[in-house]
């Protein structure tokens, strides 16, 4: 028979006391915080640098992202003989603005052509023209365009033509939304439907 | 000539890869000029493995091929295989290490060593240096770094991230590179050449043997996953007009067999110089051979 040794124990209430004390204290600072709602659309707030480009618009005048500071800004790349994508896409992005209301006139649609050979100025002005007043045609010849889809890190690339010389261009399907200063902000797609849109444009025309 | 300068030319130029692949090649190159000037014996393999594996790397980072990276779930994976499986198993195998010091100029070591005798700050800073090295080159932290790093990057919320950040995308890929280079030498250079970090050959067939198997089961998941896991190819636009889910399909098959076979490739090096240095450690005469001092043992 052995008898256990009567066994060492610290108080435990000392350490128990000081863990209780930094949970509350850890508690009561994420409580400091107001927890924002997420965005209805993919965050990448600091993963994408800030608008920039230098490309020309519908009238052929030149444009830079400083031309749109102030607006809310969505960059969807397309090109006007797209057969599904580029219009489905672009008419859920003119019914969200719709939904929006007058908060609509803080907000630009930039469609950037990637295929500037066929989409001529007066092309994309008319174009864009079915969609609405947000909306913006914008063409740049090969650097240009290269350095804008580089920076959002999208693909495009012209498929063979056909007997008839026509060519489809496959493409991204992400709309980027910048805020008013032209920090990139969310990111969103077709299938994501015009409610979602209207709901983070909302948020972010407030301000 | 355009076209082919299109594929060559760097997608997105990095300094910083840059300066180390050329600054590598150059040290090489001098130290094996340095080593054949004193009469040292400069093999054929050996640098032809270094060559390889170093244009490997600078290929897959600095071409087109980081541009199909960025595009393309299956060519994403192929560029990790090179950067952490390939590259670093054919650089480890070169040995380079001494070369790459003889390349180094007279004068540099010279300062070198004096900084170092003069400055405790550095040798302090050396220190601290090496003691990281001992925590991440640990028999047990060392495998799961390297099949830890496979997973975190293939997270489908950290591997969006890391295909829109560039920086993020750089992180991946240069902790790619270099893990690669750390983990392979400690698993396949030899043990007089590793110092303190040597783990025993036997322990080491043991880790390349393990670690096989998480990549095998993550690469049969991807591979076998019946909805696209990467949405990031789709939303972004990929290289080439290809089905999402083919895309995927081989993707995870190059996660699963070139990576799980590399470990075989490690374990055949490792038994290899187990049984060169066993040989080494005993008598020239065989077992086999000697006379039987006892003849009721047998």
């Amino acid at each position: 028979m052995t008898s256990a040794p009567p066994a060492l124990q610290p108080p435990p209430t000392c350490t128990l006391r000081r863990l209780l004390a930094l949970t509350a204290i850890a508690l009561a600072l994420t409580a400091c915080s107001p927890a924002q709602a997420p965005f209805a659309l993919e965050n990448v707030t600091g993963l994408l640098p800030q608008l920039k480009f230098s490309l020309t618009d519908q009238d052929n005048r030149p444009v830079s992202a400083h031309d749109y500071r102030g607006k809310v800004v969505l960059l969807y790349f397309g090109y006007t003989h797209c057969p599904d994508a580029c219009p489905t896409t672009l008419a859920m992005l003119a019914q969200s603005l719709r939904n929006l209301g007058p908060a609509a006139t803080k907000t630009r649609v930039l469609f950037v052509s990637v295929d500037p050979a066929r989409d001529t100025p007066e092309v994309l002005k008319r174009y864009v023209g079915f969609f609405g007043p947000q909306f913006v045609g914008l063409r740049g010849a090969g650097d240009a365009l290269t350095a804008l889809t580089k920076r959002y890190r999208v693909a495009f690339h012209l498929e063979p033509p056909d007997r008839n010389g026509y060519y489809a261009v496959d493409h991204s399907s992400a709309v980027f939304v910048f805020d008013v200063n032209g920090r990139a902000r969310l990111l969103g797609q077709e299938t994501d439907g015009a409610a979602k849109f209207t709901q983070d444009l909302r948020r972010l025309t407030a301000g | 000539m355009r076209q082919l300068l299109t594929y060559i030319e760097p997608w997105e130029f990095s300094p910083t890869v840059f300066l180390v692949c050329a600054g590598a090649l150059v040290l090489y190159l001098r130290g094996l000029k340095a080593q054949r000037a004193h009469g040292g014996r400069v093999g054929f393999w050996q640098p032809l493995s270094f060559f390889i594996g170093l244009t490997l790397d600078y290929a897959v980072l600095q071409t087109y091929c980081d541009y199909l990276a960025q595009h393309m779930f299956w060519v994403h994976r192929l560029q990790h295989l090179i950067l952490h499986h390939f590259a670093p198993v054919l650089i480890v195998l070169a040995a380079p290490g001494a070369v790459l010091i003889e390349g180094v100029p007279q004068r540099w070591r010279t300062r070198w060593a004096r900084l170092l005798e003069e400055h405790p700050s550095v040798r302090r800073m050396l220190g601290a240096g090496g003691r990281v090295f001992r925590i991440v080159q640990h028999p047990l932290v060392a495998p799961l770094l390297f099949v830890g790093l496979i997973f975190y990057w293939l997270t489908p919320t950290v591997h969006f991230a890391a295909m829109l950040d560039i920086r993020r995308y750089r992180l991946m890929n240069w902790g790619m590179g270099v893990d690669g280079l750390l983990f392979w030498w400690l698993m396949l250079a030899p043990r007089r050449a590793q110092g303190r970090a040597a783990i025993g050959y036997p322990i080491r067939i043991l880790i390349v043997c393990l670690m096989a198997l998480p990549q095998i089961l993550l690469g049969a998941y991807i591979a076998l996953h019946s909805t696209v896991l990467f949405d990031v190819y789709g939303i972004c636009g990929r290289a080439w007009a290809i089905s999402p889910l083919t895309d995927q399909e081989l993707g995870g098959l190059l996660t699963w067999i070139p990576a799980a076979m590399m470990s075989g490739v490690a374990m055949l090096v490792v038994l290899r110089r187990l049984l060169q240095e066993e040989g080494e450690r005993t008598p020239p005469r065989s077992a086999l051979t000697a006379p039987i001092a006892d003849p009721r043992l047998i």
